[in-house]
């Protein structure tokens, strides 16, 4: 029964993902799109007046719902049927990361990094609270994310969402080279 | 209770992005430093699979469930679509998570990351306030 640990590799995870968006679709004309929940969170908890949260955001309570699925499915993958091993990255990757003193343990986030001390410290802020109001803002202002551009927008063959895809691939890639190392170094 | 199905739904790619990793931080520093084929293999399967079952409902004309036509998505473009993704990317890189494997972390045991749930939201809010100073 060791197999049901065992993480997914990428052919099957990536087509499971793809089948999602006509899955969601055929159930009830739902849109993949998850940074959509942040926004509705926003209209529900503290509109303020503010434009963009003045709708009603009980009629895309389906949202909510699904990122409440996220979160089961990610308790039933990441702790219930957690690989014991650490994530098979690769010997570049862990070199990489173990210059800055962050190894691989089993987990799918390095402990080192994230943890409630290092929230108080200066990286833990900017990895955690700087990046999550990056993704936030970044993704309202760009109407959507990974999911909605990249895999949503993407299969339904909308060129913006091509764009959206390049624009935060670039914006990753252009941290991860430039600025990251700074923060891990910290 | 109504919409109960999208609990299950969600359930499943919250299964899905987890047990594939996709919510793994060490395998977004990967990903961005092209040092694996994992995550490009994940987006180079998934799209292809949702553009040819979205092919195929649009060709046999299925309906919902409740039997209404289905809408295909219309993203139209907007400046936002550069900036906010750029933006969106440095935070990609920072955390390891799009909004999607935010709430996976969380659920996955690393608790903490809670502050990324917070702080994503806030950022939400922050653009709403600033929207109409923005270009869009």
């Amino acid at each position: 029964m060791n197999w049901i640990y065992e993480p997914w590799p990428w052919y099957v995870a990536g087509p499971l993902i793809g089948a999602t968006v006509p899955l969601l679709l055929l159930l009830g004309n739902k849109k993949l799109g998850i940074s959509s929940s942040l926004r509705h969170m926003c209209a529900a908890i503290l509109p303020a007046n503010i434009s963009l949260f003045k709708y009603d955001w009980k009629k895309e309570s389906w949202n909510l719902l699904f990122v409440v699925g996220l979160f089961i499915g990610g308790y039933i993958g990441g702790s219930v049927l957690a690989n014991p091993n650490p994530v098979a990255i690769s010997e570049n990757t862990q070199n990489y990361l173990s210059s800055f003193g962050i190894q691989s343990n089993p987990g799918l986030m390095p402990n080192e990094l994230f943890n409630w001390q290092t929230l108080l410290s200066f990286k833990g802020f900017l990895l955690m609270v700087v990046g999550g109001f990056l993704v936030g803002f970044g993704t309202r202002y760009a109407r959507g994310c990974t999911s909605g551009h990249g895999i949503l927008g993407l299969s339904a063959l909308q060129w913006p969402s091509l764009v959206a895809t390049a624009s935060f691939f670039g914006g990753g890639i252009l941290f991860s080279k430039f600025i990251l190392p700074y923060i891990l170094a910290l | 209770m109504k919409n109960i199905q999208y609990i299950v739904v969600g359930i499943f790619f919250g299964l899905v992005l987890t047990k594939g990793e996709a919510i793994s931080w060490y395998r977004m520093q990967e990903m961005f430093r092209f040092e694996s084929f994992h995550m490009f293999g994940i987006f180079m399967t998934a799209i292809p699979t949702g553009a040819i079952l979205l092919f195929l409902i649009r060709k046999a004309k299925l309906k919902t469930l409740e039997g209404e036509p289905i809408e295909m998505p219309i993203k139209p473009y907007h400046h936002g679509v550069v900036i906010g993704s750029l933006l969106f990317g440095f935070g990609w890189a920072l955390t390891g998570a799009c909004p999607g494997p935010i709430y996976a972390q969380i659920g996955g045991g690393f608790l903490v990351t809670i502050a990324t749930l917070l702080s994503a939201l806030l950022g939400t809010w922050c653009y709403g306030y600033f929207q109409k100073y923005l270009p869009d």
